[in-house]
């Protein structure tokens, strides 16, 4: 009887080259050796139904969540604009991730959580934070931070990865409280390199907390490209080493994101623990518009990209199947333009700074100190006259 | 009334928040059976379960990260840091999320929880183990910073602490942990947060201190009475942020001489903090003395076999107060 192989000597074995987050040539997640880990695709970017994993989804469902990538493309667009035209502060575009935007909010109902980081608009959305909330956070107004009343969201976190672990220990309170919802946290392939990021996964392992940890894998974090980043490129294998089920799915295949996260916060209800879902993706735009990748990055590599865009390969399937005319792209289009703009018009006349509130959120009882500091700074508003 | 040590005062404490409290709950790094490096949670997490005093895994970040997920969605962990020189590794999550996520989400988000955990010199101990780094944690705004002096004020201000809808960085003198016994009662005591206790009344010179420093100051005060009949008033800061000014300039009003004593460092120290104040706030005029720090050095906590050179003791009080007696 051959001798069965060690681990150690089989993951030494180099792997096929073509791994989904190198930025070029085709990709066929089906051709890496994952072991343990599966790699989810159902809808290949030609828009091919793989009929094996045909979902389950309703027709509705499914025009809802092609509304939601085009509305979150279209607020993309207009915040850059908006940017450009200095009517907003420094942000983070998402075009190109609208499957993981969506897909990983998706399975969520109100009870449960989202702990989103900063590039996550499309999913804010979805998740009933308002066009001009979103907007009037962007812009630098403190109002617009805080959750909508009855959303369980934490605000996203500027500094990368620290969001996760306070969204794990909202899934282990979760847990010690019987509640049968879960927790969904996301965060991109840089913040992954942080230690707190692999604290969480450990700390929700080892508690069998409700939650799932989305690690959207766009290929760079601002100029810094995966390879750069890990020396294993298949990030979700860091589930298997936190004891934490994994799987990757490509993330511009919304309906297997749709798929994945489902069984995941499924699984996390029922309470089998975390999950891992590594969403393969592609930064298409800027990490931030304060900066311009065309410095760092090769555009060639953007262009094997456009081919897979998450939107075009869905809507192609949904009119092939009848579910759209094939009119209706574009309408839908106009229609999301419209609620943009209609939100635009709500932020401008709403928007207002308070800078008399600066003090007010920071202790349920101001302390003295703290108190004399807010007279003196009352008295210097005063001074210049500001209302 | 019963005699207990600060390590059984803090576990009354604890016990009486678990039980009272379903939302309250524990974690660090051998909290457990172990009843932690010093056995102040000891017997806790037989008596309330794995679920309420929990074993966390070895990462600081992690425990406070975590703690404070736990606080936003409702409950009020106290989490424990096994020592404060372990507390560098939770930097992030206690400046980023712990002290500002309530304002962050405009009080939808209070964070009630506490961080505790033993500082100081004194006990011969490892690298990284006599710290005394409070100053950190006044300087971030959105924190409370609390430091008892013995047995009856932990237990109070702990349990306070824990009561409180901010969150409480709670540092815990732990060279005085079994030094001495008090009196602490059976009932429930609560002490309110951010006043100083002024110990002992006096007209020549002001002695501000806290936490361990307290007892060399307290030796050196009784020498100062009875050997140089100087009357010096004691004040036990209690609390670090915010920090009483209006007892201190009182008193300093009164005595027109200041010592500041403490194991922190000197420079941006909660010594520079309170003179500062003193000279801001109005007790310059009635000062006829300089203002004297008596703290660490800036150089890291020594290595044991030279610790007791390091940080200040009565003598070094007792000359400081005499040079300030020659002011007149």
């Amino acid at each position: 009887m051959p001798e069965a192989e060690n681990p150690i000597d089989a993951s030494r074995r180099p792997r096929e080259a073509a791994s989904p987050p190198s930025q070029s040539g085709e990709f066929d997640p089906k051709s890496i050796d994952l072991g343990r880990i599966e790699c989810l695709q159902i809808l290949n970017e030609r828009g091919e139904l793989d009929e094996g994993l045909k979902p389950d989804f309703s027709d509705d469902d499914l025009l809802r969540v092609h509304r939601a990538m085009v509305l979150s493309r279209a607020f993309d667009a207009r915040m850059l604009a908006m940017q450009r035209q200095g009517q907003m502060g420094t942000f983070a575009p998402n075009i190109g991730q609208e499957a993981c935007m969506i897909g990983q909010v998706w399975p969520l109902g109100t009870e449960d959580w989202f702990s989103p980081s900063y590039r996550a608009f499309g999913a804010q959305i979805w998740r009933g934070w308002s066009m001009e909330r979103l907007m009037t956070l962007w812009a630098g107004y403190h109002e617009g931070f805080p959750p909508p009343e009855g959303v369980n969201d934490l605000p996203f976190s500027i500094v990368i990865g620290s969001h996760v672990l306070p969204a794990a220990g909202i899934a282990m309170a979760m847990r010690r409280a019987n509640d049968p919802h879960c927790v969904v946290v996301n965060f991109g392939d840089g913040a992954f390199s942080q230690g707190a990021v692999a604290e969480a996964l450990n700390f929700a392992a080892v508690d069998n907390a409700p939650v799932v940890f989305v690690c959207e894998n766009n290929g760079w974090a601002i100029s810094t490209p995966l390879t750069k980043q890990t020396g294993n490129d298949i990030l979700a294998a860091r589930g298997v080493g936190y004891g934490v089920h994994a799987i990757r799915v490509d993330g511009n295949d919304i309906l297997a994101m749709m798929t994945a996260m489902t069984e995941a916060c499924d699984r996390a209800r029922r309470g089998e623990g975390p999950t891992l879902v590594e969403a393969i993706t592609f930064r298409m735009s800027l990490h931030t518009t304060a900066d311009d990748p065309t410095v760092y990055r090769d555009e060639a590599l953007v262009e094997p990209w456009k081919d897979r865009c998450p939107i075009k390969r869905f809507e192609s399937w949904l009119v092939r199947t009848g579910r759209l005319d094939p009119t209706d792209g574009d309408r839908i289009r106009e229609e999301c333009e419209q609620d943009v703009l209609e939100a635009r018009t709500r932020f401008r006349e709403s928007a207002e700074a308070h800078p008399r509130a600066a003090f007010d959120h920071l202790y349920e009882s101001m302390p003295p100190e703290l108190e004399a500091q807010r007279m003196a700074y009352l008295r210097r508003l005063d001074r210049k006259g500001v209302e | 009334m019963p005699q207990r040590t600060m390590v059984e005062a803090l576990n009354l404490a604890l016990d009486e928040a678990l039980g009272g409290d379903d939302q309250v709950c524990l974690m660090g790094q051998d909290i457990g059976v172990n009843g932690g490096v010093f056995r102040v949670t000891k017997d806790l997490q037989a008596k309330y379960g794995d679920d309420r005093v929990m074993d966390a895994p070895l990462a600081e970040c992690g425990i406070i990260g975590t703690a404070v997920g736990m606080a936003v969605y409702g409950m009020k962990p106290v989490a424990e840091i096994q020592f404060s020189g372990f507390t560098m590794q939770a930097f992030d999550q206690i400046e980023q999320n712990m002290a500002r996520l309530r304002n962050r989400t405009q009080g939808r988000f209070p964070i009630q929880m506490v961080m505790r955990t033993p500082y100081g010199g004194g006990i011969r101990a490892v690298e990284h183990h006599s710290e005394s780094r409070e100053a950190y944690w006044a300087h971030t705004p959105g924190l409370k910073v609390v430091i008892p002096s013995g047995p009856r004020n932990a237990r109070a201000l702990l349990a306070a602490s824990i009561q409180d809808p901010d969150p409480v960085i709670f540092y815990e003198p732990k060279s005085i942990y079994r030094a001495f016994r008090e009196d602490v009662p059976d009932e429930p005591e609560v002490m309110p947060l951010g006043t100083a206790e002024v110990v002992r009344p006096g007209a020549d010179v002001t002695i501000i201190s806290y936490g361990a420093m307290m007892r060399p100051a307290r030796e050196a005060i009784d020498d100062l009475a009875e050997i140089h009949g100087v009357d010096a008033e004691f004040i036990d800061l209690l609390s670090i942020s915010p920090i009483d000014t209006e007892t201190l300039l009182e008193s300093v009003s009164k005595t027109g001489r200041c010592i500041i004593v403490h194991e922190g460092h000197q420079t941006c120290g909660v010594g520079a903090e309170i003179a500062a104040r003193l000279a801001e706030g109005g007790a310059f005029q009635y000062l006829v003395a300089p203002i004297r720090r008596l703290t660490a050095a800036d150089i890291p906590f020594p290595y044991f076999q030279i610790e007791q050179h390091f940080l200040p003791d009565a003598d070094d009080i007792i000359t400081a107060a005499l040079e300030l007696m020659e002011w007149t």
